[in-house]
């Protein structure tokens, strides 16, 4: 609780500081020369509000994140801490609870040993509590100090704050841009610990996939973990069956919402798709394994197919194009609207028919945007789990009957992240190695995306 | 009214190319165009000239009935292509605009190649059966559009990727290959520096001789130079029409007089 004074800190001393700023250059401004400056008042003020705010929100932040550990160490250095078990599951039960009595979230200690170290706790975060403002009013004062030393009439406050933005703004796209970074680094990491223990040859090339949770990890059979059947079930739902479905219904309700449909028809139908894009995907996922696949193993057993399943590849793989038809569809859409009406004019000016023109101009033109949804489509499709899960089945199987039961990447890394193994043992391990797998195939699916869109770019304009 | 100054007071002329009579176009439930008639020759090239808003362009796009795209537009009267009432029922819209082409205002190109632009047409109306002849109708009407020189040897390069004149150009190829009879333009130039607009100017001088051209412009000095016969338009109403030297030097309506010499619009 404690810890989250600075951050109140920065917001009152920042506003103090806006407020202070504001009044001040109204006074540069009835004395200025003709009443006017070279900065509006408000720039004033958010300069010196950022200044003062700026700093001590950093600290604020970078203290909540270690205040908690700072306090724990300072009880530990302490006598009342020589008592405590070296380590172990004990030590931490005592030590969580002393601080959960310390911070008021327990009434009373259920450990006994627990009862002598509440005080040092207390008092510990009680001192770093005091540091933490300290330092937030001196970090609060000192920039203050500097905003206030450069307020002058004549000072250039706008173009301070604009750049102040500037790099707030580049800080936020830093957020991101970090974030996937991490992730990037943590799934190398346990990828190559998994590599470790099976090689990337029995990985990437064995046909073979059935993980033993119980198997010794010290003598693993890599044999076993052959995910070619993955990268096929994948590839075979997400990229060919659910795209055999999306690409052309997305494209041809593209086209007729934007060339054919009257506007009343329009201001139905596209909310309505817009609509299906916002499902869960997990109702999709029982749409398609209550209702899609068993009318698709009767309709297969009918016609003779007798190796049906009632878990199918077609299934998911169908109603998962039905789900990502919208992600084509407003893509292509907008793309589509976009080409300007003088395109179309043109067209029709020849004597081309509305068909003709959609055929010949309007989708060549607007084709960078159409393959991009669909790269996006594709992208989507494979990393999506829940419908996989509940309607492809998960069985290995490596084939192109498309009745049969099927599984992909997605699924076993569920299956593997939440199977009985340690989280040291390969068949874990190989759910990191499986999702750096599929990272890499849609980084690789929106460069060439993009590269695609570029040299259409190029050609067109 | 003003049916007494509409026709041309010219007896060695040969039947019309296109007539329109008591032409109304209406956009919802405002009239644009007001019981308009008029008579358009082929071998000139007749210019339409008025204040914007006054209704030239809506009146242009009845020739090739490209108001049909608008869906709000209406339209009243007739208009007769060589006699033939291009409003009636069983009219082929593609066979119209065949052979009444058009060339807008802005350029537009096709997002293709030079050669595809121009083989667009040629290709949706059948008029070439093998590369070759397709081949020769491109190069003729590049030829004929005066762009040939400078394109012919990229051929291949987007038709976007030339100048605002040269697409200009292109679009008129593109128009004059399907062969048209009657070309419309619609102010032409007025997105074009001036010597690119010199071009398109001599290029119509040209090109008159083989069709019928009707090109709308808000410069009085091109209606001048170009134009056989000019139209002066106002409020949807033709005002008067006749002679391009008449209109300019001795107007019969003050409004005309007005307009030429700078006085609104
Ligand atoms: N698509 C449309 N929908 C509704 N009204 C329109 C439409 N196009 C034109 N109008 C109206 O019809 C009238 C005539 O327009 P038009 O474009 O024919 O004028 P113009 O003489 O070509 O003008 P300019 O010289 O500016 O091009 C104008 O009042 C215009 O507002
Ligand atoms: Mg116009």
């Amino acid at each position: 609780m404690s810890s989250a004074i600075p951050l109140l800190l920065a917001i009152g001393l920042g506003l103090a500081g806006w407020l202070v700023a504001r009044a001040r250059a109204w006074r540069f401004k009835s004395t200025a020369a003709q009443g006017r400056l070279p900065s509006l008042p408000i720039y004033h003020a958010w300069y010196a509000g950022l200044w003062i705010g700026g700093p001590v929100l950093v600290f604020a932040a970078i203290w909540i994140a270690i205040s908690g550990n700072l306090v724990l160490q300072h009880v530990l250095s302490g006598p009342a801490a020589s008592a405590l078990p070296a380590f172990g599951m004990r030590r931490d039960a005592i030590l969580n609870e002393a601080r959960n009595v310390a911070s008021g979230f327990a009434d009373r200690v259920l450990i006994p040993e627990a009862q002598g170290l509440v005080e040092p706790f207390r008092e510990a975060a009680a001192l770093y509590s005091w540091i933490g403002i300290a330092v937030a009013l001196v970090l609060g004062l000192a920039g203050g100090l500097w905003a206030f030393t450069r307020l002058k009439p004549d000072f250039a406050a706008r173009a301070r704050v604009e750049g102040g933005v500037l790099f707030v703004l580049f800080l936020a796209s830093l957020v991101a841009i970090l974030t996937t970074f991490g992730i990037f680094v943590t799934l190398v990491f346990e990828t190559v610990r998994f590599f470790g223990m099976v090689s990337p040859i029995d990985f990437l090339f064995g046909t073979h996939w059935g993980p033993d949770p119980m198997a010794n990890a010290a003598t693993t059979d890599g044999s076993r973990y052959g995910a070619i059947p993955l990268f096929w079930g994948t590839i075979f739902i997400g990229a060919i069956i659910a795209m055999i479905v999306a690409i052309p219904l997305g494209l041809m309700s593209a086209i007729y919402l934007t060339q054919y449909a009257d506007p009343r028809a329009r201001k139905w139908i596209k909310p309505a798709l817009e609509i299906l894009a916002g499902v869960p995907t997990v109702v999709y996922g029982y749409f398609a394994a209550l209702t899609v696949a068993p009318a698709i193993r009767d309709m297969a057993l009918a016609v003779g197919i007798s190796n049906a399943s009632s878990e199918s590849a077609l299934a998911a793989g169908m109603v998962m194009g039905i789900m990502i038809i919208p992600l084509v569809s407003s893509l292509a859409d907008d793309s589509i609207t976009a080409v300007p009406q003088a395109m179309r004019d043109g067209s029709l000016a020849m004597g081309a028919t509305k068909n003709e023109t959609i055929r010949r101009v309007l989708i060549p033109a607007a084709l960078p945007g159409i393959v991009a949804g669909i790269m996006l489509a594709v992208s989507r499709a494979i990393g999506e789990t829940m419908i996989v899960v509940m309607a492809a089945g998960a069985s290995a199987n490596l084939t192109a009957n498309p009745f049969e039961a099927m599984t992909t990447v997605t699924f076993q890394i569920v299956a593997m992240l939440t199977g009985e193994a340690s989280l040291e043992h390969p068949a874990t391990l190989s759910a990191f190695a499986l999702g750096f797998v599929l990272f890499i195939i849609t980084l690789v699916l929106n460069i060439a995306a993009l590269r695609v869109v570029k040299r259409f770019r190029e050609a067109y304009d | 009214m003003v049916t007494d100054v509409n026709q041309p007071t010219e007896t060695s002329e040969s039947a019309p190319k296109i007539r329109a009579t008591d032409v109304s176009v209406f956009y919802g439930a405002k009239k644009a165009i007001d019981q308009v008639s008029i008579d358009i020759h082929t071998e000139h090239v007749t210019a339409f000239i008025g204040p914007s808003g006054c209704g030239k362009s809506t009146f242009l796009r009845t020739f090739n009935r490209m108001n049909d795209t608008i869906a709000a537009a209406r339209m009243e009267g007739s208009i007769e292509l060589d006699g033939e009432d291009i409003y009636q029922s069983g009219m082929d819209v593609v066979q119209l605009r065949a052979r009444v082409g058009m060339v807008f205002q802005k350029p537009n190109p096709f997002p293709k190649t030079i050669y595809e632009n121009i083989a667009y047409g040629p290709r949706i109306h059948g008029l070439a059966q093998s590369k070759g002849e397709i081949d020769t109708i491109v190069e003729k009407s590049l030829r004929r559009a005066g762009l040939w020189e400078e394109v012919k040897d990229r051929l291949e390069d987007s038709g976007t990727a030339l100048s605002g004149g040269q697409q200009q150009r292109l679009c008129i190829a593109r128009a004059i290959a399907v062969d048209p009879e009657v070309i419309l333009m619609d102010e032409p130039c007025s997105a074009l520096d001036p010597i690119a607009t010199a071009k398109i100017e001599e290029l119509i001088d040209e090109l008159r001789g083989r069709y019928a051209i009707v090109i709308v412009t808000h410069s009085m000095q091109q209606a001048a130079r170009v134009s056989q016969r000019t139209a002066f338009f106002y409020l949807g109403n033709l005002v008067e029409y006749g002679h391009t030297s008449d209109i300019f030097t001795n107007p019969r309506e003050k409004r005309t007089q007005d307009y030429i010499t700078g006085r609104y619009g």
